[in-house]
């Protein structure tokens, strides 16, 4: 421990290690005097500081919220456990307002006022693509949490990493096997007419057409749109199965509205949770989801066959059975994506004392350490399953759940491999410079 | 699905987004009519009356009727209540300067988003109809509840007409309207008749708003998109013509609907958003305004 | 609206009027740009940063200014113009590799012909129906974007790599991604368009802004061409949110769609109300303030956006011309 102790305070200094060390040690045996040894000590304790840019404002706020809870249990077990290479870790929040101009201003904060170790935490696309600059120019690590493709498509720069959960490519390729399998070969895709939305439609196509399938129609929906009736007759009759994804406040409308207009007699239904993430299954109106499926990241409902380290992460997040909140059972949380949070600040942990991490000079040591990961088995620390990361691509991959709305909850019928949704690297970040 | 029920469809859905928007550009017209005011808020008071909706509805267990009936009732009168008092708080401290009221109403839209926010939380939260019945045509189902919104529209719409042309409270806001100073030289109270007119139209937002929340759901940023359709309205309509409210009301929901019957749908969108500028910049005074004294 | 015209205006004309910036106020703004150039050396880190961002932005808020402010055209649609720039800048330095000089240029082309088109069709409606005219316009500038998220990637945007933001000269090359640069890029942007719109301002086509603005009728009996003058306004206040844009694209090296979006076109009037409509150094106090209000608020408070609103209502109230404005108001007669 004192060895420990030692250590630290030479990056603190920022003497080189070995000529410091000796004459560290030298000083702890001629003059051993207190105000030295407590100075020690702060060093030692002095906590490691993550930026958690934080969407508690703006569209992205119900996401935020539970991402924040996610976060402070994380930090929380990570701290009761000693720490990192014995510091504390420090959560330090700043909004971002689910803007991405505010995004880089946040990080700017983050490393140039706050003088965090690295940032941390972000999940709407547009932002990470908007702090992405800063991130990269500051040299702050950028650990996202985001589901989106922008790390993996190599556009962004070598410090942001995306390493706690998969990104949507992986997601869309993933699900179609299954939907081919088990619901139908001609798709109809209905997505928001944006980035996101379009990365589903490019992604999925292919996917389904390699099955044997085929998308027999695309719908767009402009963001602004609040009411979605009058596109459902852009669906084809031939249709088997409407491929849904929808994102913002708007969502329950359209999947409410597509009951309304097709009843029980219309084509099979597959969706994104992302629709309905803090939204109640059994709201009014859903009824007619009974039976379809959705994509999870991570089951929202507690299920008969879960781990122990699930029930665990599920505890210490707070969330009950039904995924909500055991505080308000109405307020229900984003399970599905959540997790990342939790995941990712564990491989913060890992690849800190993997690097030895001792202050802002390692940073780049800290992504190095971070790009030598690969696989990582299922356990406490990655509850959601097993992982596999690709340092090239600084993106992870990993399991999906399809679950089926039964009696109003969402039941896990199918998992998804890794393989399923694995794909060439497109970019390579290893070969950029820091 | 073929062209005829396709149209019946895209009119009908023209119909429901009119009926909503004609309310609460009704209301904006007034305060803008009358007072001169921009009120940016105004989405806010909307989105006000759906977040007030879901609570009134799960104050009361039973059938969901009484709930929404509930709400209908006092969701719209503890909205106009709030607008009186920031009418009375600020805007009268403004002395009604175009500009500075600007800047004060963007203030109150901070304020009440972030209020809703706090307390009602971040998510989207249904309330559920008075009545769930899906009318099945031989082409697709439709909402019964929807039609129903269309016919309690067009009843509000007669009640605030009836009471703008045809009772004294009415005169006395047109009087006001038309001009201030003779207004006030004849003894009108002009300071409480904006007060009121503030609060009028928030609570017609807010009618809206509940209407509007079985279909689609409370949620702290719901104001926004409904503000920019209903200034268009007001504009397009006339400044001050009920009838030209309801008219512009009705052409934006059916061109939407309709336009979108041919186009993918963001590109029906901007040729609607265009097809509409291009009528104001042919007819400036709007479809049925006078023009500009 | 009576009340706002300059006490200066008045006593200008009693001693000849004067087509240039008095001493005094040239002074004062030289102050500022020194001032301004000083603090790029004497700030900490993260307020220098805050700054270069606020710079480029005042530019966005006084080409607004001028459309507003000086000739009375209530916009909401400004945030069409600035992205106009920030796309015109961005997506020729993403797809078609161009360098920084052409690509800026390219932003400002951009701009300026959107609102001399834009100008052409919504100046021939006055008042209210300006603004909503202008706020569908830039509705359909918005959409657009998305609807070519193929090369725009719509609301999630392109990140401008590090290697391509370098301005070159004939003698070297400036890294725009470093800090002390970019600050200095930017208050060289913020200075040049100040120093336009100053003396503008006290020009005849300033003066004749503002005399529309006043009452536009008289000034077509005295012979004007106020359409013309007017639409010269709205290009040139195009122009000036263009240039914000393309700076910003290739200063932050970020471009994204939620800069078209309708609050991109609140803001600039807020920031213009705030700091004092029709002042030549309000929308630099108008946008700088609101950063920190909101900056500040949210360090303190997750309810930050209550006391932003709070604070927003309290500054108007107290300083109901705007921050400048009002001081020129009560105490500054010759404030500029």
């Amino acid at each position: 421990m004192s060895e420990n102790r030692k250590l630290q305070m030479n990056s603190a200094s920022g003497v080189s290690r070995r000529t410091t060390l000796k004459g560290l040690g030298a000083a702890a045996g001629l003059i051993a005097a207190p105000g030295f040894v407590r100075y020690g000590q702060a060093q030692s304790s002095e906590p490691i500081r993550i930026g958690f840019q934080c969407h508690r404002t703006g569209i992205g706020a119900a996401y935020g919220r539970w991402y924040e809870r996610t976060t402070t249990a994380a930090a929380k077990r990570i701290n009761d456990a000693g720490g990192i290479n014995g510091r504390p870790l420090e959560i330090v929040i700043e909004d971002d307002g689910t803007d991405p101009k505010r995004g880089a201003e946040v990080v700017e904060k983050f490393a140039n006022q706050h003088k965090v170790d690295l940032v941390y935490g972000t999940l709407f696309s547009h932002v990470v693509v908007g702090s992405a600059p800063a991130a990269g120019e500051l040299k702050i690590p950028y650990y996202v949490v985001s589901e989106g493709y922008h790390v993996a498509s190599g556009k962004l720069n070598r410090y942001c990493v995306q390493p706690g959960i998969t990104d949507v490519k992986a997601q869309a390729r993933s699900m179609a096997p299954w939907i081919a399998d088990n619901l139908g070969k001609k798709v109809t895709l209905v997505y928001p007419d944006y980035a996101f939305g379009h990365d589903h439609r490019d992604f999925f196509t292919p996917a389904i057409e390699a099955q044997g399938g085929q998308v027999v129609a695309k719908v767009p929906i402009p963001p602004t749109e609040t009411s979605f009736t009058r596109y459902f007759p852009q669906i084809p009759s031939e249709t088997e199965v409407i491929y849904h994804v929808m994102v913002g406040p708007a969502v329950l409308t359209f999947v409410k509205e597509m009951g309304e207009f097709f009843g029980n007699s219309g084509p099979k239904l597959f969706g994104f949770i992302d629709s309905l993430e803090a939204v109640d299954i059994k709201s009014p109106g859903l009824e007619f989801l009974e039976g379809s499926h959705f994509w999870e990241g991570m089951p929202r409902y507690a299920q008969p066959d879960q781990a122990d380290y699930v029930t665990a992460y599920r505890e210490a997040v707070g969330i009950d059975e039904n995924g909500a909140s055991t505080q308000d059972a109405k307020d229900v949380s984003t399970a599905a994506h959540m997790f990342g949070c939790w995941e990712t600040l564990n491989i913060i942990k890992a690849a800190m004392e993997a690097c030895d991490y001792k202050g802002t000079d390692d940073r780049a040591a800290m992504i190095e350490a971070t790009e030598a990961m690969t696989d990582m088995e299922a356990g406490a620390d990655h509850p959601q399953g097993k992982k596999r990361f690709n340092g090239k691509t600084h993106q992870v991959f990993g399991e999906q759940s399809i679950s089926q709305v039964v009696d109003g909850k969402l039941k896990v019928v199918h998992r998804t491999s890794i393989e399923d949704g694995a794909y060439e690297p497109e970019a390579d970040y290893t070969a950029m410079s820091f | 699905m073929a062209f005829g029920p396709y149209f019946l469809l895209a009119s009908l859905e023209g119909l429901v987004t009119a009926a909503v928007l004609s309310l609460m550009a009704l209301g904006l017209s007034l305060v803008f009519g009358v007072m001169r005011v921009v009120n940016v808020a105004h989405g806010e008071f909307y989105m006000l009356g759906a977040v007030l909706a879901w609570w009134f509805s799960t104050l009361v267990g039973g059938h969901p009727a009484v709930g929404f009936l509930l709400a209908l009732v006092l969701s719209p009168l503890v909205v106009a209540a709030i607008a009186f008092v920031a009418e009375r708080l600020v805007l009268s401290r403004l002395k009604y300067e175009p500009e500075a009221t600007i800047v004060a109403t963007i203030g109150l839209l901070y304020i009440v988003q972030q209020l809703a926010l706090t307390f009602y939380g971040p998510e989207a939260r249904p309330v559920e109809a008075p009545f769930n019945y899906r009318i099945s045509l031989p082409w697709f189902g439709y909402s019964a509840y929807k039609l129903a919104v269309i016919g309690f529209s067009i009843l509000m719409m007669i009640a605030t007409w009836f009471v703008l042309t045809r009772t004294k409270i009415g005169l006395v806001m047109r009087a006001t309207q038309f001009d201030r100073e003779t207004a006030q030289a004849f003894g009108i109270p002009v300071g409480r008749v904006y007060a009121g007119v503030f609060a009028l139209g928030a609570g017609l937002a807010a009618v809206a708003a509940v209407l509007i929340v079985p279909i689609q759901q409370a949620h702290y940023l719901m104001g926004h998109d409904p503000l920019l359709l209903s200034f268009i309205v007001v504009i397009i309509g006339g400044l001050g013509s009920l009838r030209g409210t309801v008219v512009a009301a009705v052409l934006i929901g059916l061109s939407d609907g309709i336009i979108s019957m041919f186009f993918s749908p963001t590109l029906a969108k901007m040729l609607a958003t265009l097809a509409v500028a291009m009528v104001l910049v042919f007819r400036p005074q709007g479809l049925f305004g006078t023009v500009a004294r | 609206m009576p009340g706002r015209a300059e006490g200066g205006v008045t006593r200008a004309m009693a001693n000849r009027i004067k087509l240039t910036p008095s001493a005094k106020s040239l002074a004062l703004h030289a102050g500022v740009v020194l001032l301004l150039l000083a603090l790029n050396f004497l700030l900490p880190e993260y307020h220098r940063g805050v700054f270069a961002r606020v710079l480029v932005l005042a530019v966005f808020a006084m080409g607004y200014n001028l459309a507003f402010g000086y000739t009375g055209l209530l916009s909401l649609g400004h945030a069409m113009f600035f992205a106009a720039g920030l796309y015109g800048a961005g997506l020729t330095v993403y797809h078609l590799e161009w360098s920084v000089w052409p690509a800026f240029a390219a932003g400002l082309a951009a701009g300026t012909g959107l609102a001399l088109v834009v100008g052409f069709l919504a100046l021939r409606t006055t008042g209210v129906a300006f603004m909503i005219v202008t706020l569908m316009f830039a509705q359909v500038f918005y959409l657009t974007t998305l609807y070519f998220t193929t090369y725009t990637r719509g609301e999630e945007g392109l990140v401008l790599p590090q290697s391509s933001r370098v301005l070159a000269f004939p003698g070297g090359a400036l890294n725009l991604s470093d800090p002390s640069t970019r600050y200095l890029v930017a208050l060289t942007l913020f200075t040049l368009v100040l120093t336009v719109i100053l003396f503008l301002v006290r020009a005849p086509f300033g003066r004749s802004l503002v005399a529309i603005r006043e009452n536009d009728e008289r000034m077509r009996m005295l012979g004007y061409n106020v359409f013309a003058n007017k639409l010269a306004s709205v290009v040139l206040s195009g122009l000036f949110c263009a240039a914000s844009g393309a700076a910003y694209a290739v200063l932050f090296g970020y471009v994204g769609s939620g800069f078209a979006a309708i609050q991109y076109s609140i803001l600039p009037l807020l920031w213009v109300l705030v700091g004092g409509a029709a002042t030549t150094l309000g929308p630099l106090i108008g946008t700088l303030f609101m950063f920190y209000v909101i900056d500040t608020a949210s360090s303190y408070t997750t309810a930050h956006l209550l006391v932003v609103g709070l604070v927003l209502i309290g500054v108007i109230l107290f300083f109901p011309k705007g921050i400048a404005g009002t001081v020129r108001g009560r105490w500054l007669p010759w404030l500029p």
